[in-house]
């Protein structure tokens, strides 16, 4: 192949990739934008989300979102320090933990969704309601978090551990106050990718946070999330078209503002640690 | 140059208190006027995996001296030297036999306390290993887990740290800014004075200057000389001008059927100018290592 078809095919494949994006928001701006106010972001939907707005389930996707993180950030962080300070890379333990976690990073959420069910709804018996789908969430969003953050924990030089400990810095010390500092950044973008999937979560969420697209009181109320508002509306509500993708534009206007911020936050961070010494 | 004639009461009560024969007459260099055992290594080996890195290491390294340790690469200087504030026990696999005693304390024993030893043996790297955060956090971290917590105690012991390894006008107006922004050489510095806060007997220099530019590595190498006679000091180098010009004391190591041994140790102007061992003598000409 010579050189000039080669940039040739390289060009064309790299367009095409941007394609199905552009034309993906193009398409939700132009048939969602003109639905877009701060009324619809903030009211109840109503006649079946036909009108109305989406307030509730912003709020519901808020608080399964809040319940998944809360669940999730010490138990990723306290895996991602066992992984990578607790065990070394031939460690029995160690392997088989990176092994199943590398499984349920591959299950596909509607199984989550059904064990979710199972364990969360009926087994605890906290039934359909915002705990049990951001705690099923929590399931889903641990195996990308415990990686992302085992990673930084990693890239932290070897030096400045055993640095630490000539200086007489204890294990926990050096875990609260050198590692943990230090993989701050890489924890921000593996929580707000972990938050991204989150978020997104269809199949996951309705098994066990449910479809009530009322005003949630409590943590124990059924909630919609924004992307089963979005299946509902295009699925089953005649008519629910212009809405869905007004919500879909909200959703995916979300994820875009969160990618971004993860990748500006890795940026800074690189670019910090890439300073001369 | 003095010998050294202690007198025969201050011999006795000092060999009694030690246990060790602690006077050696030979003569001494520059800060090192008493020749007063620091740390005592008897037998000592190290192994890895079942890997002799060192073997049978008998070697007395004395109090306020600056004493180097030479040899070519994988004799296990390095090792010997990570053994003395066991950081060895770091390593996987590591396994260290013999004694080590620095002053009375048996440096081995498992009932030692590790952050305590620590805080007495100072150790600096080849690499400069600053923290990640500014310099001022640098050499907090340790003094408030040392107990430090009072602020005006904390800054006047920083600045005192810092005057002693000369940074301090450098750094005194951005101690809040990233200590990776400092150059190499200053970057060295920043390490020693995070190993002087805490006030060690000790420190253990890994060929500190090795990365450093000819410039920095003057600056220092000046600087740990300064040190010696406070501090018993010492320092791996692979640089035999630098242990010539620095060290009171010199320990060759050699790789023999390839784990380490202790060839030849003493004055270093004994071992520069009148060497025992034919391979000391060739190693100290360049024919060798």
């Amino acid at each position: 192949m010579s050189e000039t078809s080669m940039t040739v095919v390289v060009w064309t494949a790299a367009t095409l990739i941007t394609f199905p994006f552009l034309w993906l928001v193009g398409d939700l701006l132009w048939h969602g934008w003109h639905q877009l106010s701060l009324s619809f972001l903030l009211f109840a939907p109503q006649d079946a989300g036909r009108e109305g707005g989406i307030g509730p389930i912003l709020l519901s996707t808020a608080l399964i979102v809040g319940v998944c993180m809360t669940a999730v950030m010490p138990i990723g962080i306290g895996t991602a320090l066992f992984l990578s300070e607790y065990t070394r890379n031939d460690h029995l333990l160690g392997r088989l933990i990176r092994g199943s976690l590398d499984v349920l990073a591959g299950v596909p959420s509607i199984v989550f969704g059904l064990f979710g069910n199972a364990l969360f709804c009926q087994a605890l018996g906290l039934g359909f309601s915002i705990l049990s789908g951001g705690l099923t969430l929590a399931c889903m969003v641990l195996p990308i978090l415990i990686r992302t953050v085992e990673e930084s924990f990693r890239a932290i030089a070897h030096e400045q551990r055993v640095s630490a400990a000539a200086l007489g810095i204890s294990k926990r010390a050096t875990i609260q106050y050198i590692l943990l500092p230090a993989a701050i950044p890489g924890l921000l973008v593996g929580s707000i990718l972990g938050l991204g999937r989150a978020m997104a979560e269809t199949a996951a969420l309705i098994f066990t946070s449910g479809y009530v697209d009322r005003m949630p009181t409590s943590l124990m109320d059924s909630g919609r999330a924004l992307s089963i508002h979005i299946y509902d509306l295009a699925m089953n509500v005649a008519g629910g078209n212009p809405n869905a993708y007004a919500t879909a534009l909200v959703l995916v206007g979300l994820l875009i503002i969160i990618n971004l911020s993860a990748s500006w936050i890795a940026e800074k961070w690189t670019s910090f640690n890439q300073l001369p010494t | 140059m003095d010998i050294v004639q202690p007198t025969p009461h201050l011999k006795q009560a000092l060999e009694e208190s030690t246990g060790f024969q602690s006077w050696l007459p030979y003569q001494s260099a520059q800060s090192c006027c008493v020749l007063i055992a620091h740390i005592r290594a008897e037998n000592l080996s190290i192994a890895y995996h079942d890997r002799l890195a060192l073997e049978a290491v008998t070697l007395q390294i004395n109090k306020g001296c600056i004493t180097a340790l030479v040899g070519p690469s994988g004799c296990g200087k390095t090792s010997f030297l990570m053994s003395i504030n066991r950081l060895t026990d770091l390593i996987p696999g590591c396994q260290v036999s013999g004694r080590l005693h620095i002053n009375e304390l048996d440096v081995m024993a498992s009932s030692t306390n590790l952050l305590h030893l620590r805080r007495q043996v100072g150790m600096i790297f080849q690499k400069p290993t600053v923290f990640p955060f500014s310099i001022k956090k640098n050499l907090e971290i340790a003094l408030r887990e040392h107990g430090m917590h009072d602020q005006a105690t904390l800054a006047s012991t920083i600045e005192t740290a810092l005057q002693q390894v000369g940074l301090w006008n450098e750094v005194k107006d951005r101690l809040n800014q990233p200590a990776q922004t400092l150059s190499g050489g200053q970057q060295q510095r920043l390490c020693l004075a995070r190993a002087l806060v805490l006030t060690p007997e000790i420190l253990l220099l890994d060929e500190p200057c090795s990365a450093l530019d000819p410039i920095s590595s003057g600056i220092v190498e000046d600087l740990i000389m300064s040190l010696a006679g406070r501090y018993t000091i010492v320092i791996v180098t692979h640089n035999l001008a630098q242990a010539r010009r620095m060290a009171d004391h010199v320990a060759l190591f050699w790789s023999v059927n390839g784990s380490g041994q202790l060839l030849e140790h003493g004055p270093a102007q004994s071992i520069f100018e009148s060497p025992q061992h034919e391979l000391t003598a060739a190693y100290i000409s360049g024919a060798r290592g």
